[in-house]
């Protein structure tokens, strides 16, 4: 296949990148038109941009869905690097912009709606109103709470996939994805929590992650089982 | 009985909140469903578990 290159002014740094019809062709090849059809006409939410959220965009952005919500309230902090999608040079951004700007060199025509805001049971009824479907990926467990409850009460047609125990070097095989009830599923080992002698790492919050980004590309293509 | 999490627990008549007090779960890290369908966290006082009601607890680790 021929591709065509295009100048993006964008770029600090003028780069060549393809063209959006190559890109979805490209992808239609890969995933099936019928399939990239409903990946691009999808809008997720990803709510906190930490470990979790992080790789869900990338993943995300990769699979060709067509808008990602992106919401977060914090900067990149040096201490992010070890698990998180970002880079030395970002530490001290706002994640929103961070990611997004990480997002456009791997999806440059994916569209973005990036919030740096803290996300409470007031706003988030206006933030999400656009969503298919919600990650909720913060790693303080009130606030995951919080978001959940707000999101299965007062949005019952959207679809939540939410994660809880994902933490320390336990096994890659305990990560697994449990359908809670009809639109709320829940990904991780539900048990291992962040506590003073256990951290996180990277592999095994990008496996959570991994669950919850695939969950989500199976629930747009209608396959509504875990 | 009401089974909660897969175990059948003798607490038909209790209201959720009535049995959440009996459990070391933190109110502010759950979400319960009941059959199914979310119970609002403000109707937990008024909520009352009926014989052969499926009641699911999830309860939220931090981290991500």
């Amino acid at each position: 296949m021929a591709t065509v290159w295009k100048l993006s002014a964008s770029w600090e740094v003028a780069k060549l990148i393809p063209t959006k019809e190559d890109m979805t062709k490209a992808l239609e090849m890969r995933q099936g038109k019928k399939l990239q059809a409903k990946f691009s006409s999808a809008t997720v939410a990803i709510c906190g941009l930490g470990g979790l959220g992080s790789h869900i965009a990338i993943s995300l952005a990769r699979a060709g869905i067509g808008k990602l919500i992106l919401m977060d309230f914090d900067r990149v902090d040096i201490s992010n690097l070890h698990r998180q999608q970002y880079k030395a040079a970002q530490v001290g951004r706002y994640k929103t912009e961070a990611l997004s700007e990480n997002l456009k060199e791997v999806a440059p025509y994916m569209e973005i709606k990036a919030h740096t805001v803290r996300i409470t049971e007031n706003n988030a009824l206006s933030l999400l109103a656009e969503a298919d479907v919600i990650c909720e990926a913060f790693d303080q467990p009130e606030a995951k709470a919080m978001l959940t409850n707000t999101v299965l009460e007062s949005m019952p047609d959207k679809y939540l996939v939410a994660a809880s125990g994902m933490a320390g070097l336990g096994s890659a095989n305990s990560i697994r994805t449990r359908k809670v009830a009809d639109h709320f599923y829940l990904c991780g080992d539900e048990v291992s929590e962040v506590a003073e002698s256990v951290s996180l790492v990277s592999s095994r919050v990008m496996l959570c992650a991994a669950h919850q980004a695939h969950m989500v590309l199976r629930i747009l293509a209608s396959e509504f089982e875990t | 009985m009401v089974k909660i999490n897969g175990t059948s627990l003798d607490i038909a008549g209790k209201t959720v909140a009535e049995y959440l007090k009996t459990t070391t779960y933190d109110p502010k890290r759950i979400a319960v469903e009941r059959n199914g369908a979310i119970v609002p966290k403000a109707q937990y006082g008024e909520t009352v578990l009926m014989d052969g009601d499926s009641l699911e607890i999830v309860s939220f680790v931090g981290g991500g």
